[in-house]
């Protein structure tokens, strides 16, 4: 039985092998290929898992201990403008899964529509961040020699009630402040990073696909730029969460 | 013995060669969901929970991403092979937070 599985195989293996240019000799078929295609980027995501969970694993410790400077410093950040970007990072994705489906169907002008609907909502998403980073430099929040610690050591009164808006911290506890925002720079800045990787290959992707490369039956490299864009995505679906809303005063 | 085996088809192993192609729809679907929870977990930030404020935040942080995990990447249709690959990376992840936690947790326990 065995043998006679060999035989129908092998013959139907080698008509595959002139049918499709795009299939490399060392894969005996497509299907073969494409998932150690997927098996191999899955690798480097795992790797890329590593990397953001070291910082990850920072802010889950700092938060720990140095709580009252987290909360005082994530309410710093704006919350319009984070939920905003997290939607539009979310539409992005959606894009580019929208991308994948086009490129599999061998929809041309589709595929090359989300791409560049993708590129667009990534690059707004890098706007916004250099809006609230711009801020940060304004107001002295960047950790270092010019960090400025007034506005967490006395902060400014609410008109309506007259008190603090914020609990206000002792100075030392307001310099940890900095850990928050070094955390914060690290990691949204790395996030930010990878997705200045991501437009560029996007760039170079929208050009393939304008020349038609991924929509006569080879999609490998959409797909697995897909998973890098979608992992991109979920990192920040942590981010924003974590640095955001750690506590917004809940009741008052 | 199953070296011997010549099966570039995959007859062995019929889950290899499948391709499943995901439509629109399943994706519009998702994207509504992920814009829903995010409007959810902003909601629940600003409602007094105590200790299960950060719990509920990140539960739905867990599960956006896995829901992107299992349709935007697929993973939901893949073969065992990376359905494997995946959760034993964010498995080793959750070893490597638990353990390194606990280090920092107990190692002043009775030293005063």
């Amino acid at each position: 039985m065995d043998n006679a599985i060999v035989a129908t195989h092998d013959t139907h293996v080698e008509e595959h092998h002139v049918e499709l240019p795009q299939l490399r000799h060392h894969f005996e078929t497509e299907e073969q290929q494409r998932e150690a295609g997927t098996f191999g980027m899955w690798l480097f995501l795992l790797t890329e898992i590593m990397f953001f969970g070291g910082l990850f694993f920072a802010y889950l410790l700092y938060r720990n201990w140095y709580n009252p400077a987290f909360v005082a410093a994530s309410n710093q950040l704006s919350i319009p403008l984070g939920t905003v970007n997290t939607a539009v990072l979310i539409s992005s994705g959606f894009f580019m899964a929208l991308g994948v489906w086009a490129a599999e169907v061998r929809k041309k002008s589709l595929l090359v529509l989300f791409l560049i609907l993708t590129n667009i909502a990534g690059l707004a998403f890098l706007g916004v961040k250099a809006v609230e980073y711009k801020e940060k430099w304004d107001k002295h929040h960047i950790p270092g020699a010019h960090f400025d610690i007034t506005e967490f050591v006395n902060p400014p009164l609410n008109p309506k009630t007259g008190k603090p808006v914020e609990e206000p911290l002792s100075p030392d506890m307001a310099q940890k402040t900095q850990l928050f925002f070094v955390l914060y720079f690290a990691m949204t800045g790395m996030h930010a990073l990878h997705m200045v990787i991501g437009i560029v290959l996007l760039f170079w992707l929208t050009y393939r696909a304008n020349r038609g490369e991924f929509t006569e039956g080879y999609v490998a490299p959409i797909e697995n730029f897909g998973l890098y864009w979608h992992f991109v995505d979920i990192v920040w679906i942590f981010l924003f969460p974590l640095l955001y809303l750690i506590n917004r005063h809940p009741g008052t | 013995m199953s070296s011997q085996y010549h099966d570039p088809a995959n007859v062995t192993n019929p889950e290899h060669s499948e391709h499943h192609i995901i439509g629109p729809g399943t994706y519009i679907l998702v994207y509504v969901s992920l814009l829903i929870l995010t409007g959810l977990t902003v909601a629940a930030a600003f409602v007094d929970l105590g200790i299960l404020n950060p719990v509920l935040a990140v539960g739905i942080a867990c599960v956006k991403g896995t829901v992107v995990i299992l349709f935007f990447m697929h993973v939901f249709y893949q073969s065992k092979l990376i359905k494997l690959t995946v959760t034993a990376g964010f498995f080793t992840f959750l070893v490597l937070i638990t353990m390194t936690l606990s280090d920092y947790m107990s190692r002043a326990w009775g030293l005063w």
